[in-house]
């Protein structure tokens, strides 16, 4: 096909089960069963497709994928074919025999969660005890010689404590560290009146995270995962819909982005039924919203359409109730003012209960959820 | 720059080649940079052992007239600062 970008990287979600309940997990609210998991050998076959149209990347991820017990053999299929190869975990099961596995099978760099740099407040944002465990995980990695990075999602219980955070990364021997302001879907839409952070608390954030960037340069990488709900500018999502990057969820669902699981009417196909390659150039679900032509105003006649491709498809369905709207985080969108509200509105001091994940849910009315079981820890 | 330094991809790096356009590409844990011919030529080479001055040697061998004195040992400089080569 012409003028159809090829995939770049691959998130290989290879299950959705996972010791830790974080309120803002990325996976999607229904979580798939882990009897309805690919295989290692579906896996590997996955891998070879990607490899096949071009993907360099792939990423293990989850829910946590020291899970499946078969994770050293899904790494070594993976790095055959080619692809650098990258474990997404939130250190909990990262013993000295499976780290020693994955440095056999040939991974090569490991990114690592934690929920805060206070061993307490991290556990309790984790919903369980789990800070030990990331702390042998990092000295494993670090040991092993593997690049380790560290992702931290930012919201209103750990952001003022970002100064810290950082320097436990440094301490931990990172070369990366992933600053990621939460994005409210899935679960953070649920718990989004418990996770935004006040305006304050972001302008207080800036300069902390200036002062390290200028420290660190050239030597430990600072991202930051734009707040978007609060800069008025939409983030081109995903590198644009359909356009970097393929999702293969841990049933074999194939989506243009982890979140869009939620995207009512997309059908999204599966590996189990189509070639990785099909999915890429010819399924609806990728095509979509791929490229600018589908654009509504005021996307279509704005000079940043091929720099945010109107901005994220889940957050403008997340919000309007319509995917195909601009993102109502851009300023220039006829629905920002539902974004305003949110940001604007309410005591931002106001306890707010946190819904950690877990799997014993069902949906109750409209945009409600029930949970059967009481959080444990409520935090706020 | 010193003259003793031998460049060497840093340990996240890694030098491959592109299955779709045959380009090189440095590929890191979440970053992929496409190297355009000399860029690529010039990494090949930054195997920890070779200090600059043989580096440039080798390329003015693989292409004489080439002006490799003056430009590499800055692209070199410019991708330590990057984080790639230390
Ligand atoms: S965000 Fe938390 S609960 Fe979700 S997969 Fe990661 S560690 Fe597990
Ligand atoms: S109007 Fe659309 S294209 Fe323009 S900045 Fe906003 S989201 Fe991006």
């Amino acid at each position: 096909m012409t003028g159809l970008p090829r995939p770049w990287a691959l998130l290989a979600e290879l299950t959705h089960a996972c010791p830790l309940r974080c309120p803002y997990c990325s996976n999607p609210v229904e979580l798939v069963r882990r009897s309805a998991e690919l295989t290692a050998a579906d896996w590997a076959r996955v891998f070879g497709e990607a490899a096949g149209l071009g993907v360099v990347h792939t990423h293990l991820s989850g829910g946590e994928p020291l899970l499946r017990p078969d994770l050293a053999e899904i790494t070594a299929s993976a790095v055959r074919t080619g692809l650098y190869t990258q474990l997404v975990t939130s250190g909990v099961g990262l013993t000295e025999t499976r780290m020693a596995e994955l440095l056999d099978a040939g991974l090569h760099s490991v990114q690592l969660s934690v929920q805060d740099a206070d061993p307490v407040s991290s556990d309790r944002i984790g919903g369980r005890r789990s800070f030990p465990a990331k702390e042998r995980a990092a000295r494993l990695v670090v040991e092993s010689g593997l690049p380790l990075g560290l992702n931290v999602v930012l919201h209103r219980h750990n952001l003022d404590s970002l100064d810290e955070i950082i320097a436990l990364g440094l301490s931990w021997g990172v070369s990366r560290i992933e600053l990621a302001n939460t994005q409210y879907y899935g679960w953070a839409q649920l718990n989004r009146a418990a996770l935004l952070p006040t305006r304050e608390q972001l302008a207080r954030a800036e300069p902390t995270l200036r002062r390290w960037r200028d420290r660190l340069a050239g030597s430990v990488e600072v991202i930051w995962v734009v707040p978007d709900y609060f800069e008025g500018i939409p983030k081109p999502c995903m590198g644009g819909w359909g356009s970097l990057s393929i999702t293969v969820g841990p049933d074999g669902t194939a989506l243009p982005c982890p979140a869009a699981y939620a995207l009512p009417g997309l059908d999204p196909p599966s590996v189990r039924d189509r070639p990785l390659a099909w999915i890429w150039e010819s399924s609806p679900a990728f095509n979509a919203y791929r490229g600018t032509a589908w654009l509504p105003e005021p996307c279509a006649g704005c000079p940043r359409r091929e720099i945010d491709f109107g901005g994220c498809r889940c957050q403008a369905f997340a919000i309007t109730g319509d995917a195909g709207r601009t993102d109502p985080a851009c300023a220039l969108s006829p629905d920002h003012h539902l974004i305003k509200e949110l940001t604007e509105g309410g005591d931002p001091a106001a306890p707010a209960e946190l819904v950690y994940r877990g799997p014993r849910r069902r949906r109750g009315a409209v945009g409600e959820v029930m949970v059967s079981a009481p959080p444990e820890q409520p935090i706020g | 720059m010193e003259t003793d330094w031998r460049p060497a991809l840093a340990p996240a790096v890694l030098l491959r080649r592109d299955g779709v356009t045959g380009a090189d590409l440095l590929v890191m844990p979440e970053r992929v940079v496409v190297l355009n011919e000399q860029a690529g030529a010039v990494l090949r080479l930054c195997d920890g052992a070779s200090t600059v001055t043989q580096i440039v040697d080798r390329l003015l061998a693989d292409h004489p007239g080439a002006p490799v004195a003056e430009e590499v040992p800055v692209f070199i400089d410019r991708v330590r600062g990057e984080g790639w080569v230390r």
